[in-house]
């Protein structure tokens, strides 16, 4: 009886791993902005019809992503932290890390705008104000792409931002905006999360944007195979060739959410 | 990976990291008061459900139980609602703070509390009562008799709502906002830490969750072998 029960437990689940396997699974860690924004959802369907695959998305930080990436956890990576990312191909983990696409980071804040950042276009500056107002700041604090931007920021403005206006919630962009909306504070987003919040009813507007450093392009890196196994190197590939194809780089310039185009590729 | 991460975390603790202590303190903090008004609640209940059939009692039995098992992020999603800039209560600015956490950990931990004291009070001998009401105790004394009769069975309660409040992940993360210095609590760290890739802080803040919980574990056997 109990054998029975066994060999049919052992035949269910070679079963149910069978029917998995077909079709071919590609793992992609990226930054929670590509899930958030929508546009994965839009374009990533075209490419599991032309290569019979299911896309795993797992939507994380920068950080995590490339650790994930590290570890062989997953079989490519799209992110958006330049140098994380060249340090990341030169350890190794990665291979021929390509541009894919750009947007931008914007500084949102309050209507109220406690610390007269509107109109500002330079975003060292803008920061500098909200220190100064010490008017509420929001950090992602999760060592992510736009974590690292803002880091930078700070940098160059000469400050190390602490003190109880100075919170770093270690969550994703859209919980970070969400508690940015409900303190009424002032945070760092890049322009496509923070649409899409808008047009959830998000009451924050855009503070302080165009300055050069905001700029935010994304790469996509295959997981090196030589490292782990298990990883679907063919898969990798074809999807990195498939992001960077004509007809792709179109669908990612027509994504429109809410009406405004979100991401830009080189040439646009 | 695993084991430098545990020699790592063994490391943390002993080094006495302030920023870990802060977060362990906060988690002990936020849980133990939640536990305490859990307790102030949830054992007069578990008495009231438990000590005279009503009319109503069954589906209130059932409302417990239910509540016994409801999601945590649930009830962090009602307190998030509640308490958020646009909800009824709004104005007392309480999100993403310790009074928000311990809202959420104690709502949690009341059925817990409030379920196990109304089973340990209902096996109490039935026939204690009539007794008791026979040598002329007033209601106010029969059920203290009958809940001291039953205190071995509260103080499981008490644990099971402590162990669930403390180790609770979803609601504080909702209603605390994990920020750093203010809200952030083992559990929403090691959430973090671990989305982070810092494996072995993640490790460290595990190993610490677990060793409170086996010190609260470890002082209700030592309290229940003295009490009986």
């Amino acid at each position: 009886m109990w054998t029975r029960a066994l060999a049919l437990l052992v035949w269910l689940m070679l079963a149910l791993s069978g029917c998995s396997s077909e079709p071919a699974v590609l793992r992609l860690a990226t930054t929670t902005s590509t899930e958030d924004s929508g546009l994965l959802d839009v374009i990533v369907p075209d490419f599991e019809r032309k290569h019979d695959a299911t896309v795993e998305v797992i939507a994380v930080g920068t950080g995590q992503a490339l650790k994930l990436g590290e570890a062989g956890d997953v079989d490519v990576v799209l992110v958006h932290a330049r140098e994380q990312e060249d340090a990341f191909v030169a350890a190794g983990y990665g291979v021929d890390r390509r541009d894919v696409m750009y947007n931008d980071f914007v500084i949102v804040g309050p209507p109220s705008d406690p610390a007269a950042v509107s109109g500002e276009t330079d975003a060292v500056a803008a920061l500098e104000r909200i220190a100064d107002a010490e008017a509420v700041f929001v950090s992602r604090g999760d060592d992510s792409g736009t974590h690292v931007k803002e880091q930078q920021l700070w940098e160059a403005a000469g400050l190390t931002p602490s003190g109880p206006w100075y919170q770093s919630v270690g969550q994703g962009m859209g919980e970070t905006l969400t508690i940015a909306d409900e303190q009424q504070a002032y945070t760092l987003s890049d322009r496509a999360t923070f649409i899409a919040r808008q047009g959830e009813g998000a009451d924050l507007v855009i503070a302080s944007e165009g300055d050069e450093q905001l700029y935010n392009p994304y790469g996509v890196i295959a997981v090196n195979p030589d490292w782990h196994d298990g990883i679907d190197e063919e898969l990798a590939a074809a999807f990195a060739d498939w992001l960077t194809s004509p007809a792709t780089q179109d669908a990612i310039t027509d994504y429109r959410l809410n009406g405004e185009q979100l991401f830009f590729v080189a040439g646009s | 990976m695993l084991v430098s991460a545990l020699r790592h975390a063994l490391e943390l603790i002993v080094r006495g990291d302030p920023q870990l202590w802060e977060i362990v303190l906060l988690s002990l903090g936020v849980s133990g008061s939640a536990l305490l008004l859990a307790a102030l609640i949830g054992i007069p209940a578990g008495a009231w459900l438990g000590l005279r059939p009503f009319r109503g009692q069954a589906w209130l039995t059932t409302l417990v139980y239910t509540g016994m098992g409801f999601p945590p992020v649930v009830i962090g999603l009602l307190v998030y609602l509640l308490l958020s800039r646009q909800g009824p209560v709004g104005a007392l600015d309480w999100l993403f703070t310790p009074t928000a956490m311990i809202m959420a950990q104690t709502i949690l931990a009341v059925p817990l509390v409030t379920g196990v004291t109304m089973s340990a009070v209902r096996a109490v001998d039935p026939a204690l009562r009539p007794q008791l009401r026979s040598l002329g105790a007033t209601d106010r004394q029969i059920v203290r008799t009958v809940l001291t009769e039953a205190r071995q069975g509260v103080l499981v309660g008490l644990v099971a709502g402590f162990g669930a409040a403390i180790s609770e992940v979803g609601a504080v993360m909702l209603v605390g906002g994990n920020i750093e210095g203010r809200t952030r609590v083992l559990t929403t760290a090691i959430v973090l830490e671990t989305r982070q890739g810092r494996f072995d802080v993640a490790l460290a803040l595990a190993a610490i969750l677990f060793l409170l919980a086996l010190v609260a574990n470890a002082l209700v056997v030592r309290l229940q072998t003295r009490l009986r």
